[in-house]
């Protein structure tokens, strides 16, 4: 399984995506820098690591979806390639259309970090089967930009089509519907708030976040 | 002005001792400048000494007595002196750790003055060539019921977290505390901690002549001018009009910053280093050569300003070399370096400019716009500064608390849930969960296990750091130099207590105005008895800062040693924290009780007492504070214990329901006023000393069964016996207090659930009420 983490300027959870991809995979995923890297050939996984890149100048992940880089990650996309975003990654997936909807200011208003409980929406996907039988799981968010928000009808949509991978099991920043991950319509890339990189063993925050990795490595 | 010969005559004219007194430089420090310089100085050359001598770059009142503190052990490396204390913490690697301080700038505008102390601080540890791996912060407001507080607070955790969280540092401890004292001058102090290979150390000593000057990172604007200078002098009403003087940070330009500069130290390009802090361009410029040359005698360094990346239009070389704008740093390059060195900073788009070069004139040379705008010499800047031996009076002696003449508590639930939710007790959760604590992976344990020290384990190894900051200021009011002994020991508890072996502290030194005898008498006292501390516990100082004239309108902040202590764990899969109580284990003290209730929480809280009232701080036996770490910590080694806490604030009956509250688990107290020696107190038996006293050198464990069968002093005759009480175990979900012998009624029967929801309701309730 050949992986690739992009990293922006600012991106902070680069090497924390390194890390895991790394421990599950068994391989050395490819640091792309926006700027002047490209995603090899062959590369099965892109990951968009968190963070915040331009330090969420205009709007989180608005500058980062416009930079060099982002026009290979449309054509992995469109060749069908795997991507997963994780809290900026996801905003910035969401900033270039790969994704539905947007992530807007917490609720509270307030930066939330803690270990969060998530219910597992769907265990019929490449992100989320490692998951088969689990009710919920604890994966830490830390955010500030994590309410996530869409059209009524693109929310209705997104739920009948099983693409919702993740809920809060109490919502930590308003996101509609509860929702923690979204999964595109070719079921190929997600989105979530939540890290599961931090959550990989090691460290105060468990485990339960090495399935997103395993279901991939499953479908992959 | 932007008249080019204006701006030249206006940096040239001759300044008087009246100009100078504008700029803090008082008569006598005047005519010393006069002396050494043989002229009149400059518009230019009078705010370069103005800042260089202010008591924030000098630390003229209180450098003869830092030079008490212990500065060395096997593991040290490097010291005060440098940005940063380096220790040796094997495998070729070193952690370098700072505290300070940026109290005055986060009281007039809290944000930007918090944010800018981490930007500040993280700085100071990355110029040394490390990557910061933690955060920690040690906050003091004033009386939550002062109008400001509220406010202070929202504003002060919101910079820290929008700071910390945006570079991709985790925020993983700290303490904040309330008191009245802090009312018109708060308490931001911010230390980092960094990892570096020990053969990648960069320092600002070492520059040699002729090699360029490289200015990295942010353009140079007009803010923050003369914040060294606000640093050294007290506050009056009115104050919020300096905010100009405050500094505006930028996390995103950081992060860039940190990572350029690693990636440029991974080469061979640069000879030595300094950040622009307090006094920017001045005191990084002046400090690299006044610690230059191949033996530290000293360089010069000759800068063409106009080549500084500016923000603003018009800036004249006054405000350049003042300016505390953000994010900046200043390096002496190997001169083939400089196409490398270049070509790194444009891949992450920040400035990167050769603004001058090291000279052999041992003279601090300006220009701008052609014209030599400053001309002095540098070894009376940095070396001839003022050394004040300031006059102080001994701190009066408190006489002891007679806790007999005060009424015992009618219910004792009552105080234990009062206790455990006020200010300085309550859960801090509102706080740090507003700081991304997991960022880089490697935190074993942060502020959400309510562990005493954070643990980050060393990336890629089994090792790891532990990490604390701690200072009880109402015992350094009630005794320096036994406060002072107390703040170094209590973090050498909550280091031990996770089980890691203390190696070395940062200081950060906040007092009032030390000009007044009676202040510097603390200032004193306090140092001294540090200094002791870490002289009996190999526990020396590798870096600090001192924050002085801490007042508003004469009124001085209570004094406020804080200590950062740094351990190291040699094997993280063996600690222990408050956490893992299990239904069933011993609650085991360590240590002995004497039912000290000077200076204590109780004291305080319940009684009311304030002052010379509260009494004396409980004293600290170093020996045995040595011993009984030793011990505890050799027991978390050997998997001994479940979990482990310190006794501070609050006595035992705190210390336990913090553990109960962080386990799940309730504790079952048995004949508490009989199972703990109470020596040399006539009221011996209300049990109130025994519950709420502050004794130091004392550990409550939660062990099994079987873990005890395993303890040395279980089967050997280990001194340590005879300290060592069962008083009582974990059990149920309430906290149970049974008195004396034959009491069928517990004197506290509380269920953990309403002393959860008091302990963390009362931050997040405060927050969020209007007044």
């Amino acid at each position: 399984m050949k992986t690739a983490v992009i990293v922006f300027p600012g991106s902070n959870c680069d090497r924390d995506a390194q890390v895991a991809l790394r421990q599950v995979t068994g391989t050395e995923p490819e640091m792309v820098w926006h700027k002047d890297g490209t995603i090899p050939e062959g590369t099965d996984l892109v990951m968009v690591p968190g963070g915040f890149s331009y330090g969420d100048a205009l709007r989180c992940g608005a500058i980062a979806a416009n930079s060099p880089v982002i026009s290979q990650l449309h054509e992995h996309a469109a060749r069908g390639g795997y991507i997963l975003g994780v809290c900026n990654g996801f905003q910035v997936l969401c900033e270039t259309g790969l994704l539905p909807g947007a992530l807007i200011r917490n609720a509270s208003l307030n930066f939330v970090c803690k270990p969060q409980a998530l219910k597992i929406d769907s265990a019929n996907s490449a992100f989320t089967s490692a998951y088969a039988g689990q009710d919920e799981i604890i994966i830490p968010v830390a955010h500030h930009d994590g309410n996530y928000v869409a059209d009524e009808d693109v929310l209705d949509r997104i739920e009948s089509e099983g693409r919702v991978a993740f809920r809060y099991a109490g919502n930590p920043n308003g996101s509609a519907r509860d929702i923690a991950g979204v999964i595109s319509e070719n079921g190929r890339v997600m989105g979530m708030m939540p890290h599961p990189e931090r959550a990989i063993g090691g460290h105060e925050n468990g485990t339960d976040g090495l399935g997103v990795f395993e279901s991939l490595v499953g479908a992959i | 002005m932007t008249d080019k010969t204006a701006i030249i005559a206006a940096m040239q004219a001759t300044q008087t001792s009246a100009d100078a007194a504008q700029h803090g430089i008082n008569a006598e420090e005047w005519d010393r400048l006069v002396t050494r310089l043989g002229r009149d100085p400059n518009l230019v050359e009078t705010g370069i000494y103005s800042v260089m001598w202010s008591e924030h770059c000098s630390y003229k009142s209180s450098r003869r007595h830092l030079s008490k503190f212990p500065t060395k052990n096997d593991r040290v490396i490097q010291g005060p002196g440098e940005n940063a204390g380096v220790i040796d913490i094997g495998d070729g690697q070193a952690a370098i750790f700072k505290m300070e301080s940026h109290n005055h700038p986060s009281y007039i505008e809290p944000y930007q003055g918090a944010a800018t102390g981490v930007g500040g601080i993280l700085r100071d540890v990355f110029t040394m060539g490390a990557r910061p791996i933690a955060l920690v912060n040690a906050l003091r407001f004033g009386d939550p019921s002062h109008p400001k507080t509220r406010s202070l607070v929202a504003g002060v955790v919101a910079g820290i977290g929008g700071y910390g969280n945006c570079v991709g540092v985790p925020t993983v401890a700290g303490e904040t505390q309330f008191d009245k004292g802090y009312n018109g001058n708060i308490l931001v102090n911010a230390m980092a901690v960094g990892l570096a290979d020990q053969d990648k150390i960069f320092y600002a000593r070492g520059a040699t002549p002729g090699n360029p000057i490289f200015y990295v990172g942010s353009k140079t604007g007009r803010d923050g001018i003369h914040g060294a200078t606000m640093a050294s002098a007290e506050f009056s009403e009115g104050e919020e009009d300096n905010r100009p003087t405050v500094q505006v940070g930028d996390p995103f330009t950081e992060k860039l910053l940190i990572e350029a500069c690693l990636e440029l130290m991974a080469t061979d390009a640069i000879q030595a280093i300094q950040d622009m802090g307090a006094a920017g361009l001045t005191s990084s410029s002046v400090e690299m050569a006044d610690s230059g040359g191949e033996n530290g005698e000293g360089i010069g360094v000759r800068m063409d300003l106009d080549k500084v990346p500016q923000r603003e239009t018009g800036m004249t070389a006054y405000e350049i070399m003042l300016s505390e704008s953000q994010e900046r740093m200043l390096m002496v390059l190997y001169p083939d370096k400089i196409d490398l060195a270049k070509k790194i900073f444009d891949k992450y788009d920040l400035d990167a400019e050769v603004i001058g070069e090291t000279t052999d004139t041992g003279n601090l040379t300006l220009l701008q716009h052609g014209a030599v705008v400053c001309d002095i010499p540098v070894a009376p800047l940095a070396e001839d500064a003022p050394n004040y031996d300031r006059p102080w009076v001994e701190p009066p002696k408190r006489a002891p608390l007679d806790i007999s003449k005060y009424p015992e508590p009618e219910d004792y639930g009552e105080v234990l849930l009062k206790l455990m939710s006020c200010p300085d007790m309550a859960s801090k959760r509102w706080i740090w969960e507003q700081y991304d604590r997991h960022v880089m992976g490697d935190t074993v344990d942060s502020s959400q296990s309510m562990g005493d020290a954070a643990i980050v384990r060393i990336h890629g190894t089994n090792k790891a750091l532990a990490i604390t900051s701690d200072c009880n200021p109402h015992y350094v009011a009630a005794d320096p130099y036994e406060g002072g002994k107390q703040a170094v020991a209590e973090a050498y508890r909550n280091l031990s207590a996770v089980g890691a072996k203390p190696i070395a502290i940062t200081d950060n030194l906040n007092f009032g105005n030390p000009e007044k005898p009676d202040t510097m008498g603390y200032i004193v006292k306090a140092i001294e008895g540090m200094a002791e501390a870490c002289r009996v516990l190999d526990f020396p100082v590798v870096s600090g800062n001192v924050s002085l004239y801490n007042e508003t309108d004469g009124i001085s902040i209570p004094p406020t040693p804080v200590v950062g202590g740094v351990g190291l764990i040699e094997d993280v899969t063996k600690i222990a924290t408050l956490k893992g109580a299990q239904p069933g284990d011993m609650l085991i003290l360590i240590g002995e009780t004497k039912g000290h209730m000077g200076a204590s929480l109780y004291a305080r809280e319940i009684l009311g007492l304030e002052g010379e009232d509260a009494g004396p701080p409980p004293p600290v036996d170093l020996e045995l504070e040595k011993r009984n770490a030793d011990f505890v910590r050799s027991l978390v080694e050997q998997g001994l214990v479940n979990a482990v806490h310190d006794v501070s604030e609050g006595g035992i009956a705190c210390a336990a329901a913090e553990m109960a509250l962080a386990s799940g688990v309730g504790v079952y107290f048995d004949q508490i006023a009989a199972q703990v020696s109470i020596a040399d107190l006539e009221t011996a038996g209300t049990g109130q000393e025994a519950i709420w006293g502050e004794d130091s050198g004392r550990y409550l464990v939660a062990v099994s069964t079987e873990q005890t069968s395993e303890w040395p002093i279980m089967v050997g005759s280990s001194p340590l016996l005879e300290a060592t009480t069962s008083i009582g175990r974990f059990q149920g979900d309430r906290i149970e207090i049974i008195r004396g012998a034959g009491d069928t009624h517990p004197i506290v029967n509380l269920p953990l659930a309403r002393l959860r929801e008091a302990h963390e309701g009362w931050l997040p309730n405060y927050m969020s009420s209007v007044e």
